[in-house]
């Protein structure tokens, strides 16, 4: 059963069409990922999945519902969470406060546990946790921005670039949380420019150009298209 | 004298300190100067002389009924004039937020005219401390006592409460916040609502220590605050408070030893200097942005 349903969504910025109909689905359990070039539109599709933009026309569902027009703030309620792009953890703020911020609607009986969850994924932030968060490496930061958005036990955790700006084994080291939080039953729509890694764990992917879907298939199938391996995986 | 100057500058920088709060609060939320916030401060003190002289109530009745119509006042402000240019430059925001500083001040030339009204000393039930030949005022100690207070209190707020953090998540990246659950736009207006029931606060005691109350007093004060706010580090609530309570001692001592006429001048000779030597003000902090 689709989760999340995306159909020939529209979306401006001003008066430059970013995104020009791209439909996309992502099924219970699955990790989906988007990949494409800088510009594709790629994180302007999980902006406006998350409500930050608004499309000018199409439908986009999550389990039956509608989330045009639904605010932001209004996303984690339904179980989607956004990890956004660059990370945006509030830097001012301890570890242990970031985490707070991301369980800010979920009611204060269960936030200790769920902090202990995300400890015991991310033992550096343990470590860390009452340090200012803008002290902390960029490579901690990314677990951070990934930890707050599991505060809110989405049922949808979407990650844009989550590996932009780290070192190799960092990257490494990220996709293998990825792929552990999916085996723990977290769906996963994931953004990356770095298709080799993105596909090579992902069900299935959907290459964007300019603001179109160019091809879709499995991860596996994608990763050995000679078109996508010519365009996105430099061979 | 030494020290009747200085607790004269701490008592008149502490209500700088409180209105300096409103300030940088709305400041560090909607990254705005809300230049009207000073006009609060005067709406602030004819609420409350309203209330005392027309309806008789109590002296602590008067102040809430004006912290309430403040609060009032200011989320109102918020939503009609300030919301709906979320999106515009700074500058708009700017210049809107002196337009309503200039509505505030007509509205209150044409309610209470522009005749000075002689506001009653509302802290006066606390009795002057005497030290030998030496005395505090009432006033002056409920105004210190207020600032301390309000510091304490705004301090606990956004460093242990929940909306307390959401504030401080709001200020630094609205939508990240939006993006935890976060309703900014309820955020902002609780922020404004704090600040203008401050200066409310900060109206009354003002006004029970320099008792003229015009449709002009809370310009002067509101401008001096602002100065205060950047002095310490505008968007920094200790900040804010340090930066009142030196200012009120400058404020006093340029008063007493320099020029009555040139005080003024030196308070803000004050601000430009330290905006040249540390442009984030005294306690003002800079993160460095990791990619």
């Amino acid at each position: 059963m689709s989760l999340l349903k995306a159909e020939d969504v529209h979306v401006y910025y001003g008066s430059i069409h970013a995104i020009k109909g791209v439909s996309f689905e992502v099924n219970e359990g699955e990790i989906v990922t988007l990949i494409g070039a800088n510009g594709a539109g790629k994180s302007t599709t999980l902006n406006t999945v998350s409500g930050l933009l608004k499309p000018r026309s199409g439908i986009i569902e999550f389990d039956g519902q509608s989330l045009v027009g639904v605010p932001a703030s209004k996303m984690v309620n339904k179980g989607l969470a956004l990890c956004p792009e660059g990370r945006r953890v509030f830097l001012q703020m301890t570890v242990e406060e970031n985490l707070e911020m991301g369980a800010f609607t979920r009611p204060k009986g269960e936030i200790k546990d769920s902090i202990a969850e995300v400890y015991d994924r991310f033992p550096r932030l343990k470590e860390r946790y009452k340090q200012v968060s803008g002290t902390l490496s960029g490579g901690e930061q990314q677990m951070l921005a990934m930890g707050r958005a599991l505060m809110s036990k989405p049922k949808l955790l979407m990650l844009d670039e989550p590996s932009m700006g780290l070192a190799p084994i960092l990257v490494d080291q990220i996709f293998q949380i990825i792929k552990e939080l999916n085996d723990a039953g977290t769906t996963i729509l994931l953004v990356e420019q770095n298709a080799q890694m993105a596909l090579s764990i992902a069900d299935r992917g959907y290459v964007l150009e300019t603001g179109t879907i160019a091809a879709t298939g499995t991860g596996e199938a994608l990763l050995h298209d000679p078109a996508v391996q010519k365009a996105y995986l430099g061979g | 004298m030494l020290l009747a100057f200085l607790i004269n500058g701490i008592s008149l920088g502490s209500v700088y300190a409180i209105i300096a709060l409103g300030y940088t609060m709305v400041y560090g939320i909607a990254k705005m100067l809300n230049f009207a916030h000073g006009d609060v401060i005067m709406i602030g003190g004819y609420i409350a002389f309203c209330s005392t002289s027309y309806l008789g109530l109590n002296p602590i009745l008067s102040i809430l009924c004006a912290i309430a119509v403040c609060t009032a006042l200011g989320i109102t402000i918020e939503k009609l004039a300030y919301k709906p240019l979320r999106n515009a430059t700074s500058l708009a925001v700017l210049i809107t937020a002196i337009g309503v500083s200039y509505f505030l001040q007509n509205i209150a030339l044409l309610i209470w005219t522009s005749n000075p009204k002689s506001f009653p000393n509302m802290v006066s039930f606390v009795p002057s401390l005497k030290l030998g030949t030496f005395a505090i005022s009432g006033t002056a100690m409920v105004t210190i006592a207020a600032c301390v207070i309000i510091m304490l209190v705004l301090t606990f707020f956004t460093e242990r409460t929940k909306m307390g953090k959401a504030m401080r998540a709001v200020s630094e990246d609205k939508g990240a916040a939006e993006l935890m659950g976060i309703n900014v736009n309820r955020t902002i207006s609780l922020t404004f609502a704090i600040g203008s029931g401050l200066a409310a606060i900060a109206g009354v005691l003002l006004c029970s220590a320099y008792p003229t109350l015009m449709p002009t007093t809370g310009a002067m004060p509101g401008i001096k605050a602002f100065t205060a706010a950047v002095f310490g580090g505008i968007g920094s609530i200790p900040g804010a408070m340090l930066g009142g309570i030196l200012l009120g001692i400058i404020e006093i001592f340029a008063k007493a030893y320099i020029s009555t006429q040139l005080s003024d001048a030196i308070v803000f000779a004050v601000l430009i200097i330290v905006l040249i030597v540390k442009p984030s003000g005294l306690l003002g902090k800079y993160v460095q942005e990791k990619v």
